[in-house]
């Protein structure tokens, strides 16, 4: 499949963007059973908006940066009269009266949106298999999970449905399938892409960010969605950032930090991966400073007391009221223990539980509110990386894609995947995935880039060049 | 109001204010009340999943308005969630001010000289409004309840005073004062009985000089005599249960206005836990200097301070001149009394006439200038119009505009003049002898009786003082 | 060594979140978010005196609107969707107890 710029281009120039729609519908009906990646495929909504973007061409109007590209959006995203379910039985069948900013943005860009694509429940989880409605399959290994929560996000761009797609990022959960599926998968500064319309799970660490084939995609696709909205209060002030622009600056005379608690603990094709990584960007021009961070150890911990907290009074809404499935019961306490209990899966309740415990009285100053200042160590130890070397190196996850139902058992087994990953939400910072290499089962390995906030166009100008030495531009 | 065997109680306030702004807290909806259910909503104040709140501007500022009128401190400050599941709650937590309220440490002065503390005057959303399907309409033995969110995420300020009230006539001047205040800020409509201004009591008793005893709260009180009754049932209930040997368990308790008597909710088995936590979908609030310079500017004299300088314009004013002034500062009439003081006249007149005939006709004002009540006051000071008149001008007045001369001309109200009042008093006391004698010989009361004796003669056109003054001559 | 929390405290923490666990499902969950806690304690030991907690990571504040109508929501598909309405509002089973 085409590049989301070409496509782009060539439906500026006259062609139809009817073509690109066809060629994912024929994707998606190859293999969307066997993967299981689309929740809701629009077909009759992609047609229609095809059609918009031809008569805009036709008309001489700017049909937009995304002018015709097909795009698949995570199932947590909410979307005008097209069920969005966070892939949980509670939501079952609701469709939102409202957008998302972001799928404001992208109409507004030309971009045609193809359905919504499964994810761990209410995007807790780092496998997808957490869905209500079956587990995502990795493509390039169907024995294999996609990585999540956006696995299915992930999956639709790695095999080829739609050239990009728009996952979110709470501890991981776009950078995480991004490298198990050989992808380029963005977590954007926190404030940097509106949260409106994003069915919340921590509000404080949640980002919307691209998945891609290339590194010029992702960055097109985060420009097209990011800048200031007034109706998230947590929006940062600028406008649009110039992203695109950047991508070809390279890396020379740029310091670069290798942080071995980013490295310590991973398998060992991924280590030599990171190891490979460094070496291409020296010899690019970059200077490689070796960095120790120790205070990334306790991310893991404060993280799973943050976020499910928060999770636990984002998700307290869904209580059989005023949408969603209910639960009947003999009162109204009843009623709504009865369409929780029955609407959400274990992890969820899990998360719920926990949060509710950590937040408790008598229990919130040792856990959440120790949790909140370790995250202040935390900044405080990138702000003091950062005033050594521009951007920060390391591994985005432990391991390849593993096997369906291999950390199924033991949630703290599962959570570990997110230990690479995790400390740039609660920094709030930036951070890219960029495939480099493969590993065990010729599976492809992902490098993180992880930068200060508003970094993002040094972070891609790096990853385009392990893009370029890895032969995948 | 006095407690049998040297009991006192203590009691502290809660009030929740509407505010008046145009659109509610976190959300562009309408702020408007009566609205057909639900047609003011919207994914913000729905709770819809995604939605995310903004905070109004102009919400900020009345609770900074509040926070000046009321003494505090303005300082910066946070939201947080208070968590608990409730039908009426779209989110199923309310977003709140916990440690960090936009006001704190304030006071309020009472006009009988006492001083109520303030500990804080915070933000907070409004909830939904539950109806009950069932028999009563209450509650209890409701089959069903319906829901309706246009009351969802409206504005409100809860202002917490110290426990410092000792009595219901207190309570009661607390409320109204601050009423008062917070209508003349333009923060609120004021009205209890639409649920616009809302007051719990939290009420206990103790012997002085002892620990403060275990306090109730009182909801559902609708209005000042509500609010005093309550108050006054409940802590003699407490002080019965404490000296049959009982305790006080501490609970929240409902007054019922027909039977007169607090009662108990149903009492929970454990203390809610709301877990609170900053709300992480705002940021914090940091009013600058200038911001807050803004507000205070922008703050109009104060009902205390309007009663000060109305009372100043008299010369040791009565217990009744104050209480009519406390009536023209509620009403806002201090523009027809600054009027007449203004034009040196009769300011205490100019406060009964205001107090009384302006009072009752509210809606009519209207049609009355501030020069033509002057004119009217004038008129009666000079006795060209007797009291009866000059009420009688005023009223025609709020009915129909005009103006006092041509009204008085037109309706007859001529000054008697001087000659004819001096024959009528005349004939009188040749009519009356004896009564006139036991005048002339030093029993003023009966200057009364002569007084009425001419208002009847001369049906009413008499003016008292000008008939005081020919009895005096002739004695 | 103290369990970090006991299936009391899991019993109660499901009812203040409105879930309701068979008897297996507490027993269950005790183990395992006992075992998350337990990691959790290396943040309890750790001295924070002084440091505050984190509330914005970039410190942004006083965002505010203008005090201005916006169109309200079409009430229609929202109360298509609801579980049950009567009368234009949302409809649901007894309350026991007051709001508190």
């Amino acid at each position: 499949m085409k590049s989301a710029l070409e496509i782009a281009a060539a439906v500026r120039s006259g062609q139809s963007a009817l073509v690109a729609v066809e060629e994912s519908l024929t994707a998606i009906r190859a293999r969307n059973e066997e993967l299981n990646v689309f929740l809701y495929v629009d077909e009759d909504g992609a047609r229609a908006a095809a059609a918009r973007v031809d008569e805009q061409v036709r008309r001489g109007e700017d049909p937009g940066l995304l002018a015709g590209v097909p795009i698949a959006l995570k199932d947590n995203l909410c979307t005008t009269g097209i069920p969005t379910t966070c892939s949980s039985k509670i939501l079952e069948g609701w469709q939102p009266p409202y957008n998302a900013t972001v799928v404001d943005r992208l109409v507004a860009q030309g971009a045609i949106s193809m359905g919504k694509t499964n994810l761990d429940e209410f995007a807790m989880g780092s496998s997808t298999e957490n869905s209500a409605f079956g587990p995502t399959r990795n493509p390039l290994d169907p024995s294999r999970v996609p990585g999540g929560s956006s696995g299915g996000s992930a999956a639709a761009v790695a095999s080829n449905m739609t050239p990009i797609s728009l996952g979110s990022d709470t501890g991981g959960s776009i950078r995480q399938p991004a490298a198990l599926c050989g992808l380029v998968g963005v977590k954007p500064t926190y404030g940097l892409v509106s949260r409106y319309g994003l069915i919340a799970f921590a509000s404080s660490l949640d980002q919307i960010g691209p998945f891609a084939n290339s590194v010029t995609d992702a960055a097109l696709l985060l420009e097209a969605i990011a800048g200031h909205d007034p109706l998230d209060s947590t929006s940062l002030p600028e406008p649009t950032p110039s992203l695109l622009a950047h991508v070809n600056d390279g890396v020379a005379g740029k310091r670069i930090g290798l942080v071995r608690e980013l490295v310590d603990g991973a398998d060992e094709d991924v280590v030599r991966a990171v190891n490979k990584a460094v070496a291409t960007l020296k010899d690019a021009g970059a200077i490689i400073v070796e960095l120790s961070m120790p205070e990334l150890h306790l991310g893991l911990s404060a993280y799973y007391l943050i976020a499910p907290a928060e999770a636990s009074s984002n998700l307290a809404r869904f209580d059989g009221v005023r949408f969603g499935n209910r639960v009947d019961g003999e009162d109204v306490t009843a009623m709504m223990e009865a369409t929780r209990t029955a609407g959400f899966g274990a992890e969820v309740k899990r998360r719920i539980m926990l949060g509710t415990y950590a937040l408790s009285a008598g229990y919130f100053d040792a856990y959440y509110g120790q949790a909140l200042k370790v995250r202040t160590r935390m900044i405080e130890a990138f702000a003091a990386a950062y005033q050594q070397v521009d951007m920060i190196i390391g591994a985005t996850t432990p391991s390849v894609a593993f096997a369906f139902g291999s950390k199924t058992n033991d949630p703290m087994a599962m959570y570990l995947n997110d230990v690479f990953t995790i400390p740039t939400n609660l920094a709030g910072e930036a951070a890219i995935s960029v495939p480099f290499g493969t590993g065990e089962a010729n599976l492809p390995v992902g490098v993180q880039l992880l930068g200060p906030g508003r970094s993002e166009a040094r972070l891609f100008a790096a990853a385009r060049v392990l893009e370029i030495a890895d032969g995948r531009a | 109001m006095m407690l049998p065997n040297g009991w006192e109680m203590v009691v502290g306030l809660e009030v929740h204010t509407e505010l008046k702004t145009k659109t509610k807290l976190f959300c562009g909806c309408a702020n408007e009340f009566g609205s057909a259910p639900n047609s003011q909503v919207c994914p913000i104040c729905l709770g819809l999943p995604g939605s995310m709140p903004v905070l109004n501007e102009r919400a900020v500022e009345l609770a900074m308005a509040i926070g000046f009128a009321l003494n505090c401190t303005i300082q910066d400050s946070t939201f947080h969630r208070k968590n608990y599941f409730y039908p009426d709650m779209p989110k199923d937590y309310q977003v709140s001010q916990y440690d960090l309220p936009i006001n704190a440490r304030g006071y309020l002065d009472l006009p009988d000289g006492s001083r109520v503390s303030i500990e804080r005057a915070h933000m907070e959303e409004d909830t939904g409004k539950t109806t009950h399907l069932g028999t009563s309409g209450r509650i209890h033995g409701a089959d069903r309840s319906l829901v309706d969110y246009n009351r969802s995420g409206v504005p409100l300020v809860e202002i917490v005073s110290g426990p410092d009230i000792r009595n219901p006539q207190q309570a009661r001047d607390y409320v109204a004062e601050l009423r008062s205040i917070l209508v003349a800020i333009g923060a609120s409509d004021g009205r209890m009985e639409e649920g616009s201004l809302r007051v719990d009591a939290n009420v206990s008793v103790h012997k002085p000089d002892t620990p403060f005893g275990t306090r109730c709260e009182i909801k559902n009180l609708n209005s000042l005599r509500s609010l005093t009754r309550a108050i006054e049932y409940e802590a003699l209930r407490q002080i019965d249960v404490l000296e049959d040997g009982g305790s006080i368990r501490q609970e929240t308790r409902h007054w019922d206005e027909d039977r007169g008597e607090t009662s108990t909710l149903r009492v929970k088995e454990e203390a809610e836990d709301y877990r609170y936590f900053r709300e992480p979908d705002l940021v914090d609030l940091a009013p600058d200097q200038a911001w807050k310079d803004r507000v205070l500017a922008g703050l109009p004299k104060l009902p205390a301070r309007r009663r000060q300088d109305l009372e100043a314009l008299m010369t040791n004013p009565t217990d009744a001149q104050r209480d009519g002034v406390t009536t023209v500062v509620d009403l806002n009439l201090d523009i027809y009394v600054e009027g007449v003081a203004q034009a040196q006249g009769d300011v205490a007149l100019a406060v009964a006439r205001a107090a009384n005939e302006l009072a009752a006709n509210i809606e009519k004002l209207a049609n009355l200038t501030v020069e033509n009540f002057v004119a009217t006051v004038a008129m009666e000071q000079s006795g060209q119009l007797s009291a009866t008149q000059a009420k009688n001008v005023l009223s025609e007045l709020l009915d129909q505009g005009g103006d006092p001369v041509s009204v008085a001309k037109a309706k007859g109200f001529e000054q008697l003049s001087t000659d004819s009042l001096s024959a009528t008093v005349g004939e009188l006391i040749v009519a009356n002898p004896d009564e006139w004698q036991r005048f002339k010989d030093g029993d003023d009361k009966l200057a009364q009786f002569f007084i009425g004796l001419v208002m009847k003669a001369t049906k009413g056109q008499a003016n008292g003082k000008a008939v005081i003054a020919e009895l005096q001559s002739r004695r | 060594m103290t369990e970090p929390l006991s299936r009391d405290d899991v019993a109660h923490v499901a009812k203040l979140a409105r879930l309701r666990l068979t008897e297996d499902e507490l027993i269950r969950y005790t183990e395992q978010l006992g075992k998350i806690l337990v990691h959790a304690q290396d943040l309890s030991s750790l001295d924070l005196h002084g440091v505050a907690p984190t509330a914005h990571p970039f410190g942004l504040i006083n965002v505010v609107r203008s005090d201005e109508v916006r169109a309200s929501l079409d009430p229609a598909p929202v109360l298509a969707q609801a579980p049950d309405v009567e009368d234009g509002r949302f409809a649901v089973p007894r309350i026991v107890g007051e709001a508190p």
